[in-house]
């Protein structure tokens, strides 16, 4: 793969929270044929941060789950900053359920900088509701692909990235906390955020190295935001790709595999 | 009529737990000689402010007597106080962590924490019996950087669900964290979905997981293995939640209210199946093992 872009972290920082980049809903009729929202919980209601409806690429059918940013202020306001709430991941994990029924394939898009925190979350569970999505998406019977478009932050990122490969746009970034909130707590200093992206390991590379995801999808010269098409097309091909070899693996196969990718992650050594 | 039926059938089940608990305890050695006693003469409670006499707090299984909150103890004061005496098989004991991103300081900081704690991270777990009942137990303990969580952590919580699986034993965790280990980075993440889908792998063998919440419970292990018990159990007014309160203050610009993320807020939401006290823990733990159809293993 061509890197005709290698920035440091703190750069990737500003591409990524660049207006111009391209969000899911400028990436979804690009590489979708057709997609068809479907909406609410069933529980309590419809979070705006998560959208999610049934989709086709080239003919397959799939189930799409995505985190949404905004495109603007209006747009933003009504996703929250795509910080989900609760009946976002419960959205989430209906409609995976639903794929599950049905032998979709689910696609997860990631880009967010984390679940909110807010009382009203805290109110409905938002630390049952990311746990169940977590665990229930570890079983999901069904092919499970996730790509972290530009912001993967903490659990509210891995609610929707238990799956069978991870794919990382290339300029997009994964971590625990946002560099900021890692400054915060660890420096009590949120303004040595762009030295905390620094030496956090959030980069693709990273990502790759640390055996956290599978694959870079590239970006063209200068960001995703230079030519949308362009990483909408090396997203499809991402995609087919993937979803015709994982969908010929036999399901237990696939869960086992799903299973061991998370298990082995972890370094320590017993003396 | 029926009210005082009722009554009656209430008084007798009550009566006949009572007795046998009675017997039971008869056996065990006095509960208040189970916790350690601090070397400050006082205890200020975090939560009704008031100030405590370690003697009067220790005969309390240091639980405040004014408030009731339950403080916070040690992964062996725990022990003590939840097991059989000398049915407890540490697992995993010599696992240590590296520094996978490198994170400067962290390996003294460890280093510092083991020598003062004696532990070697921030969960024990091991196989015990419960009043003869046979169990996988993890008790995390906050004195190490808060028990948050890293590559120790979940890798140990983790073996404790699969042994469970694969012994087909019940698994009972002591949560108690700030959530992730930031110094780990992603990694640190990453043990949220290992320890989640271990649980998942202790539901397959159709075994029982009761999650006990102590102070704190919050963040990455609120969102993930502490919130998927069958039972979810939590002491008197600790604190359980997701994000940090002040997080939370900071962007709504004002003060929450002081039971906002406590106990008996989430058993009030749905969240929490039970609060009990620390000196009935066991009692309530062993029950509900045998309700669950587990029997006391044969004496050898
Ligand atoms: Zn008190």
């Amino acid at each position: 793969m061509e890197m005709n872009n290698k920035l440091t972290p703190p750069e990737k920082l500003d591409l990524i929270r660049d207006k111009d980049r391209p969000t899911v809903r400028d990436y979804i009729p690009m590489i979708f044929d057709e997609f068809i929202e479907l909406h609410g919980d069933r529980y309590y209601g419809d979070d705006r941060a998560i959208i999610g409806g049934l989709a086709s690429i080239k003919g397959i059918a799939v189930t799409v789950i995505a985190e949404v940013k905004g495109r603007n202020l209006n747009e933003n306001k009504e996703s929250n900053f795509a910080m989900p709430h609760p009946e976002g991941y419960r959205k989430a994990l209906r409609l995976a359920k639903q794929a599950e029924k049905f032998h979709r394939p689910v696609v997860c898009f990631i880009d967010t900088p984390g679940a909110f925190c807010g009382v009203e979350a805290e109110n409905r569970g938002q630390g049952e509701a990311i746990a169940r999505n977590i665990m229930e998406f570890m079983t999901l019977k069904t092919p499970v692909i996730s790509i972290v478009l530009g912001e993967g932050g903490s659990g509210g990122a891995l609610a929707l990235g238990v799956c069978d490969k991870l794919a990382v746009l290339e300029n997009s970034i994964y971590s625990v906390i946002s560099p900021r909130g890692f400054a915060s707590i660890l420096w009590k200093d949120g303004g040595r955020e762009r030295e905390a992206a620094s030496i956090m390991k959030i980069t693709a590379d990273d990502m790759l190295e640390l055996g956290v995801a599978e694959e870079i999808i590239s970006e063209p010269f200068g960001g995703a935001q230079n030519d949308p098409k362009e990483t909408a097309k090396n997203i499809s091909e991402f995609l087919l790709k993937t979803l015709k070899e994982k969908m010929a693996i036999d399901i237990d196969v696939l869960l086992n595999e799903r299973y061991t990718k998370f298990r082995k992650i972890g370094e320590f050594e017993e003396l | 009529m029926l009210e005082d039926l009722l009554d009656v059938v209430k008084l007798r089940f009550n009566v006949n737990t009572a007795a046998e608990n009675d017997k039971d305890d008869e056996k065990d050695e006095k509960a208040e000689n189970k916790v350690e006693i601090p070397k400050d003469l006082a205890f200020k409670c975090p939560r009704c402010l008031n100030m405590i006499m370690t003697d009067e707090l220790v005969k309390n299984l240091k639980v405040c007597p004014e408030c009731g909150y339950h403080s916070r103890i040690s992964s062996e004061e725990r022990l003590n106080l939840t097991v059989d005496k000398g049915s407890f098989i540490e697992f995993d004991k010599d696992m240590v962590s590296r520094n996978p991103i490198g994170f400067p300081g962290y390996d003294q900081k460890q280093d510092e924490l083991r020598k003062k704690t004696g532990l070697r991270d921030a969960v024990i777990t091991g196989e015990c019996k419960i009043r003869g009942i046979r169990c996988v137990i993890g008790i995390m303990d906050s004195r190490y950087m808060m028990a948050s969580m890293g590559s120790v952590v979940g890798e140990k919580i983790t073996r404790a669900f699969e042994y469970g699986a694969e012994h087909k034993l019940p698994v009972i965790m002591f949560t108690a964290s700030g959530g992730a280990r930031m110094q780990e980075g992603i990694v640190s993440l990453m043990q949220m979905a290992k320890t989640s889908g271990a649980v998942g792998k202790l539901a397959e063998a159709g075994q029982l997981y009761i999650a006990v919440m102590t102070d704190p419970t919050t963040g990455g292990v609120t969102a993930s293995f502490a919130s998927l018990g069958d039972i979810i159990i939590a002491e008197p007014k600790v604190v359980i939640g997701f994000a940090g309160r002040r997080v939370i203050e900071g962007t709504i610009k004002q003060r929450l209210p002081d039971d906002f993320q406590t106990a008996e807020f989430m058993l009030e939401h749905g969240f929490v199946d039970l609060i009990a006290e620390r000196k009935t823990m066991r009692r309530t733990l062993a029950h509900i093992l045998k309700l669950n159809g587990y029997k006391p293993a044969e004496e050898v």
